[in-house]
């Protein structure tokens, strides 16, 4: 699937809950189930420093295609990690470059995107476009 | 008997709605809500009073310069300072603490020692930290124990003859704690070491009279008392504030100035450069004349009894934790729930209307120190209420049968 049908996928699923409460609820559910980066990785060098919370991340290549793995020690964090991940992971560089995050809006958590919310995420996708420069510069 | 309904409809704020729920607005540490006597000065100012002061010799630029500097004379009694010029108007506490760090640069040498508390905000050690860089002279920190109280005995081990400073906040933002501060202060002076103590988080609830206090330095927020944010103050010893030069340079603050040289103006302008937050300053009396209509001890006990209704309801939650059991604090309860990230309950509690903190307010090494990663913090003022913590407790269970 590409970003696109995937996000659209995502923005259905929610269109499903009927308030925050379910719609939080399965952010934490996602952030609980989901066993997201490997022990190795969660290093200081993986690591994005929020005020609030911590986020790691790692990439690497597979084939041609961009693999993310990310934690974060907050679960709500780490659910919309899960959601991020699920959107760009598996992806084609130059379509991680290209990709927006409004979606998120639809989504309704847009306020976790907010820079004064300090839980690293901003950074995070941030971080996950940088990693699909670094190949895309590789492959071209 | 205390008027909460009365004094609620002060704050307009206050009949607002969150995500759909009335507000409860549980962040008072960070800054306190304004009252409408406090908003119809900031009104009435830019209305009709507008102007630059000091200089002009026009009729607004009098009424505005009379207004500024009887809001001093305010503080001034307020504090109970000797002299009003002991007052000088700055952009708030961290602006007051890089004011005193700066001055004291060219009074340190090599091997002078600065004792700073383990219960510090992180804007009253880093400008310390950078001064000892400058200076060479070596920081020094009051340990404190389980509760959250510094250890006393320890900081009369570090007390020496080469301990020039001495900084202390009065209350810890993060867990509450009163600090003993005549005791720190007698002791420092004993040794030659001169005393500032931060009141950001007290003058919501004390009333610092420094003369009795004998301190150098108190330094305060108007934005935590009522009061607009960018402004706030730094009382000084008249001594003290003659031997520090002056921090910036610009109008408002020389006597005379040529190419060749420049004299400074007298006490308090040397401190006050460019046009300052005249708004601001004028607002900072209204919102301290507003608390003393109300009355501190009225405040105080009436906080108190929040603090001691919350303690036992929070505490009621299994597996909740409180940080900071001092004997002696103020209305703070910093917690957190068992395996939970203090950032999720945040999020939740917002969702439902009501307004905490969440993180390591600033103060890192307390956090090191209990090692978490931070902590909900519930702070509370004189307009909250016993049914507001209900509805924060409500959230706390809430939240933790979500993320558990």
């Amino acid at each position: 699937m590409t970003i696109q049908e995937i996000q659209n996928e995502i923005i259905e699923e929610f269109s499903m809950f009927e308030d925050w409460e379910e719609r939080y609820q399965y952010m934490i559910d996602l952030g609980k189930s989901l066993p997201l980066i490997q022990e190795q990785y969660k290093t200081e060098d993986n690591i994005i420093k929020g005020c609030q919370s911590k986020v790691w991340v790692h990439a690497e290549m597979q084939d041609d295609k961009v693999v993310f793995t990310a934690d974060s020690d907050a679960i709500i964090t780490k659910g919309i990690i899960a959601i991020l991940i699920r959107v760009f992971s598996k992806q084609h560089p130059k379509d991680i470059i290209a990709a927006d995050t409004d979606f998120i809006d639809e989504i309704g958590l847009k306020e976790h995107l907010s820079p004064t919310r300090a839980n690293g995420l901003v950074s995070m996708i941030k971080q996950l476009k940088m990693y699909a420069i670094a190949y895309q510069t590789q492959l071209s | 008997m205390f008027d909460t309904d009365k004094i609620r409809k002060d704050f307009p704020i206050l009949s607002r709605e969150v995500n759909g729920k009335p507000l409860v607005y549980f962040d008072n540490a960070a800054t306190s809500q304004t009252p409408k006597q406090v908003i119809d000065v900031i009104v009435d100012y830019y209305s009709n009073f507008n102007a630059n002061i000091h200089r002009g010799v026009h009729t607004l630029s009098q009424e505005a310069t009379d207004k500024y500097e009887a809001a001093r004379h305010t503080i001034q009694k307020h504090f109970n300072a000797k002299h009003a010029h002991e007052i000088i108007y700055t952009a708030g506490t961290t602006n007051s603490i890089n004011l005193v760090a700066n001055g004291f640069a060219s009074l340190l040498e090599k091997g002078d020692e600065i004792i700073v508390s383990a219960l510090e905000h992180h804007s009253n050690i880093v400008p310390w930290q950078m001064l000892c860089e400058k200076t060479g002279a070596v920081l020094k920190v009051i340990p404190m124990n389980q509760n959250g109280e510094l250890l006393m005995e320890e900081y009369d081990k570090l007390l020496n003859e080469n301990t020039k400073l001495v900084f202390v906040n009065h209350i810890s933002n993060a867990l509450g704690t009163i600090n003993p501060i005549k005791e720190i202060i007698d002791k420092a002076h004993k040794h030659g070491a001169a005393v500032l103590i931060d009141g950001a988080q007290s003058c919501p609830h004390i009333k610092p009279d420094v003369q009795a206090l004998d301190v150098d330095f108190y330094v305060a927020s108007a934005h935590k008392m009522c009061g607009p944010t960018g402004v706030g103050m730094l009382y000084g010893k008249e001594e003290w504030l003659n031997k520090l030069p002056p921090y910036q340079g610009g109008g408002e603050m020389i006597a005379e100035v040529s190419f060749e040289k420049t004299t400074y103006a007298g006490l308090p302008h040397k401190f006050e450069a460019g046009t300052p937050n005249i708004c601001g300053g004028i607002a900072f009396g209204a919102a301290i004349d507003y608390m003393n209509t109300i009355g501190f001890e009225t405040i105080a006990n009436y906080e108190h009894e929040l603090l001691e209704y919350a303690t036992k309801k929070l505490l009621e939650i299994e597996g909740l934790k409180i940080y900071g059991t001092a004997k002696n604090k103020t209305s703070v309860v910093s917690f957190n729930l068992e395996g939970i990230h203090p950032y999720d309950v945040g999020t939740i509690l917002d969702k439902m209307g009501i307004a905490v903190r969440t993180g390591h307010h600033c103060a890192q090494p307390i956090m090191d120190y209990f090692k978490i990663p931070g902590t909900i913090r519930a702070s509370f003022a004189f307009y909250n209420t016993k049914q507001e913590i209900d509805a924060l407790v409500e959230g706390v269970k809430k939240a933790q049968r979500m993320l558990s």
